[in-house]
């Protein structure tokens, strides 16, 4: 530390602290606890080692449950951050347009997530559901609630209305510092639109796109609320995520032993796919790096 | 190469403009000859990288037209005109080689692969980065960055002409020596019409073959650097050029006899019929300080502020009768230490209501 | 008065500030010229506290005050990117520091108005800072370091940002306004040529080295290296290397005059100012070197001639107006009176002050 010493500015901290500690630390600890643990229920826990984490990651249910989740991230991550960059390249930098655009493109960022979730369930539905409703006039079978497509279809397409604004804006906050005389060097090398957006936008957005790419895969491997509120897991077990067969393992089947070494190994595969994710991106532009690499 | 003819030129960033002062630009009428070097010097807010955009098209002018050659270019955009444009700051592609970067307008414009190789390899003969053809660009210092950004003009066959927008703000002073003796090395070399942006008026002089002074939206002259140094069109033109610039204070001029405070002047030239506020300028350097003895009728009492010694020269600082005047010495010289001040009669410009006038000998 | 004892400050594996060591008295002005990374914001960062050395010692008048908060010293700085409270008139602005004392009112308003009418701001007050000139803003910041009657002032490249034109009216200024107060002014630049118009002292800087310190125009005319010699040059230096061998000074295939014989053989570096080189000859200059003209440059009341040398490429700068053209072959003279000679070490062997017996 080269700045002089400051004592008090601990005392900012403690109360978040604090708080991390009781809604964070605790529980995962307890977590951690439970699931090297096997219970009977009556308070009596016998030591289990890794028995619980050899089985989960054994089971086949585990195994298409996480199968789910990465196509999920996978389909996710390919639409919404293509489309995300497409509409912030498409938002005025100046003028009376940009706060109202802004506001549009923050609003579905600000509805609570069952609520979004009840949205697109009654917006589906094929008898009170302006989607469903024109679907079935139009003549398709559209239904998310017996067919395994129509609700993948459903979840998707949910998710990239609720998050793709999220990409939009970092993606915006990114282009617009880009100076305009870069645009007018380009202007004047001749330079197409295409070669404007590969060579000067897209470099100079790459450390916000990587936040956005990081935080669209977080969320989206750990989706939740909107396709357990849509769909509950259905039709079947074609949308359980991994996320619904936790809780229906802890809570439904109050199985906490093998319900904590899933969630454990859970995390830790966000945290390497991340990592994995935060790596290449760093390293993407660096690629030419070579200086004085001999040509063939 | 162009001739490039402003008619008329004038611009409002105001869409309804009512009076002068909402106009950046008044009246400007002017043509740059092919092959020329010429600046663009002028306080911040004079407007003239607001005339560099609307020359290179990035801008189009209110009012007036644009000719290259004779073309009517107004309504046309800068890739359209073929002009190449040098910013304050470095643009370079980040993800590119150097040898890249140069040859991007090439590209894009289909030119023939072995073509452009050629060029490229020229370029960076002339500019002196061969040793960093394949590094990425962006490792490179600002100078060599801002040598990439006028490469990537100069590489273009039919470059109409090079424009400069103060464009070694970033760089040290050191480089900036350097990169500005290439600059005018590089004109003489290949002949394109160059036209530079700055407020500084070494830069200015030293590059240019015709400086155009603007202020407040309005070309007060046009010259070579001896032009405006010997007859400053104007107090401002006096006053910008040199450093320190002209020394500017009232005095009332009957035919050859300026009077100044309690002394009567004599100049080598007449005025007649000065009507408006009259004033005179007289450069630190041609005026000279001498002791009481050697004064004669035309010294005179000079009150010593403060010497400063800046290696070279010494600029003695002082007032005579009040008002404020600066006088550079040689670095050798002795400072009286009760001097007088004597002008030179040859060198002494005479201005009413700001604009010089032409004396009769 | 300011001392720093063998300051060092190592970031990583890099040596920022190299074994520093100054002394500044009260109400002096102090310059620390260098080019860009060389130190000089570092070195300003610790004078000032907003960093930690990580060797040596910073004192104030005797007492260390490496590790007292900066808020708790009586500093004050302004940087090159005119900073102000964008949402604060210019009259709030200068009068924040004061505010944060708790001064009392009447005291306040008495001396928000004395420096502003001295940065000559006094119809500005009611405006905020996004609807002034750049020339202004500046003014502002130094306002507000002026009003807080601080011990030590810190101006990093204040002017960098202005218009040519301002930067000297305001060079002038500066010293003007601040020395009333009796502080130490650190002043911080690029240019050489600001350093000697600035006078007071002034440390040369390299790579985290001081080279040298004294009064400014003393480091102009006796450099004790050939770095010190270069950071101080603007144009650059003329560069010669020369053997020597008895009394001549052997240039490539031409002599570079002669010397007395009190110096040993060997190879030396001659300097010369690119004004004390003449394209006439005279008693004084009287050398001759043939060179061939590169480019010339015009700037109304003097030429710069840029020539190739046999092994070097040299400037001269000329009163008045010369016209050659590229290609030219020309003929230089020079003044030996004026040579400075630098061993193979760096280090200043002769000096034109010094003048001894240089035929």
């Amino acid at each position: 530390m080269s700045k002089p010493f400051n004592n008090k500015a601990w005392l900012f901290v403690l109360p978040v602290f604090v708080l991390v500690a009781i809604s964070a630390i605790i529980p995962l600890m307890t977590v951690v606890n439970y699931s090297v643990q096997d219970t009977f229920g009556n308070n009596v826990f016998y030591w289990a080692g890794t028995e619980w984490f050899i089985e989960v990651l054994h089971s086949s249910r585990f195994h298409d449950a996480l199968g789910r989740n990465l196509l999920f991230s996978a389909i996710i991550l390919a639409i919404e951050i293509p489309l995300g960059i497409c509409i912030a390249l498409t938002l005025p930098k100046k003028g009376f347009w940009v706060p109202v655009c802004l506001i549009l493109m923050a609003l579905p960022l600000l509805i609570p997530w069952n609520v979004v979730g009840t949205i697109w369930q009654v917006f589906g539905r094929a008898d009170i559901g302006l989607l469903g409703n024109t679907l079935m006039k139009l003549g398709v079978d559209y239904n998310y609630a017996t067919n395994v497509f129509d609700a993948w279809a459903t979840i998707i397409v949910m998710d990239v209305w609720h998050w793709t604004s999220l990409v939009v804006l970092l993606c915006y906050a990114g282009l617009v510092s880009i100076p305009e005389a870069y645009y007018q060097a380009a202007r004047i090398d001749g330079a197409s639109k295409w070669k404007v957006f590969r060579y000067i936008q897209l470099p100079k957005i790459k450390r916000v796109l990587l936040i956005a790419v990081l935080l669209r895969f977080m969320d989206s491997f750990m989706i939740y609320t909107e396709p357990f509120v849509l769909t509950g897991g259905g039709p079947g077990n074609s949308t359980t995520f991994l996320s619904i067969d936790l809780v229906k393992t802890a809570i439904g089947q109050f199985d906490l032993g093998p319900a904590a070494a899933m969630s454990l190994i859970y995390f830790l595969i966000v945290l390497l796919l991340s990592w994995v994710f935060y790596t290449i991106m760093e390293n993407y532009g660096a690629e030419k790096q070579d200086p004085r690499v001999e040509q063939d | 190469m162009a001739q490039i003819t402003l008619d008329q030129i004038a611009h409002s960033f105001d869409p309804n403009p009512a009076s002068d002062a909402d106009y950046a630009l008044k009246n400007i009428d002017y043509r740059w000859e092919d092959g020329g070097a010429y600046a663009l010097l002028g306080p911040s807010g004079c407007g003239k990288t607001t005339l560099l955009n609307i020359i290179s098209g990035l801008l189009t002018s209110s009012n007036g037209r644009v000719l290259y050659d004779n073309n009517d270019m107004t309504l046309l955009t800068p890739e359209q005109r073929n002009i190449a444009q040098v910013f304050q700051f470095p643009v370079i592609y980040d993800t590119m080689t150097v040898a890249e970067n140069l040859a991007f307008p090439l590209v894009n414009r289909g030119v023939d692969r072995s073509e452009i190789d050629k060029r490229v390899a020229e370029m960076l003969q002339t500019l002196e980065l061969a040793d960093k053809a394949n590094r990425r660009a962006q490792g490179l210092t600002a100078d060599e960055k801002q040598k990439i950004s006028l490469g990537r003009g100069l590489v273009r066959y039919d470059v109409s002409a090079i424009l400069f927008d103060e464009p070694l703000t970033v760089i040290d002073p050191h480089m900036k020596w350097q990169l500005r003796t290439k600059l005018k090395s590089l004109h003489e070399q290949l002949g394109h019409t160059m036209i530079y942006v700055t407020h500084d008026q070494t830069e200015a002089l030293t590059f240019a073959d015709k400086v155009v002074v603007m202020l407040e939206g309005n070309v007060l002259q046009v010259g070579t650097p001896e032009e405006l140094f010997d007859n400053p069109a104007h107090t401002f033109v006096g006053y910008f050029i040199g450093s320190p610039g002209m020394n500017i204070f009232p005095g009332t001029v009957s035919g050859k006899s300026l009077r100044l405070g309690s002394v009567d002047v004599q100049l080598s030239k007449g005025y007649s019929n000065l009507i408006g506020k009259t004033e005179i300028g007289i450069r630190p350097e041609f005026i000279t300080l001498t002791s009481a003895s050697m004064a004669g009728s035309q010294g005179m009492k000079f009150n010593l502020e403060s010497i400063e010694d800046v290696g070279r020269q010494k600029i003695v600082r002082g007032n005579i009768e009040g008002m404020v005047v600066n006088v550079i010495v040689t670095e050798d010289s002795e400072i009286p230490s009760e001097p007088y001040a004597i002008l030179d009669p040859e060198r002494v410009c005479v201005f009413q209501d700001s604009f010089l006038v032409s004396g009769d000998s | 008065m300011l001392e720093l004892a063998g300051v060092n400050k190592q970031v990583g594996t890099e040596l920022h500030i190299n074994d520093v060591s100054l002394k500044m008295e009260r109400g002096s002005l102090n310059i620390l010229l260098g080019p860009t990374l060389s130190g000089k914001t570092s070195l300003m960062r610790l004078m000032a506290g907003l960093d930690r050395p990580t060797g040596g010692d910073i004192t104030i008048d005797g007492k260390s005050v490496v590790g007292v908060k900066v808020r708790r010293r009586n500093i004050a700085m302004v940087y090159q990117q005119f900073i102000n409270y964008p949402a604060f008139t210019v009259y709030e602005n200068i009068a924040s520091p004061l505010r944060l004392a708790g001064l009392e009112e009447k005291a306040l308003d008495d001396k928000v108005r004395e420096a502003a009418d001295l940065l000559k701001l006094s119809d500005y007050l009611e405006r905020t800072p996004l609807n002034l000139s750049g020339g202004q803003q500046q003014r502002t910041a130094i306002a507000r370091a002026l009003v807080k009657d601080a011990e030590l002032v810190l101006l990093d490249e204040p002017l960098a940002n202005l218009d040519y034109k301002l930067r000297e009216e305001l060079r002038v200024e500066l010293p003007r306004i601040f020395s009333k107060s009796g502080a130490i002014l650190i002043y911080a630049t690029t240019e050489p040529y600001e350093a000697l118009m600035l006078g007071g002292h002034t440390a040369t800087l390299c790579e985290g080295c001081v080279t040298q310190f004294g009064s400014t125009i003393e480091v102009y005319k006796q450099p004790v290296d050939i770095t010190t010699a270069q950071i101080f040059s603007d144009p650059p230096l003329n560069i010669a290397k020369v053997q020597k061998t008895d009394t001549a000074l052997v240039y490539g295939t031409q002599q570079l005059g002669s010397v007395s014989n009190d110096l040993p053989n060997d190879s030396y570096t001659v300097a010369i100012r690119p004004h004390h080189v003449s394209l006439s000859p005279s008693d004084r200059y009287s050398v001759k070197i043939s060179a061939v003209v590169t480019t010339s440059e015009m700037s109304g009341s003097e030429t710069f001639i840029h020539v190739e040398t046999e092994q070097d490429r040299w400037v001269l700068l000329t009163h008045g107006v010369r016209r050659v053209n590229t290609g030219d072959a020309i003929t230089l003279y020079l003044d030996p009176t004026r040579f400075y000679m630098f061993n193979s070490a760096g280090a200043l062997v002769r000096s034109p002050v010094q003048k001894s017996e240089v035929a």
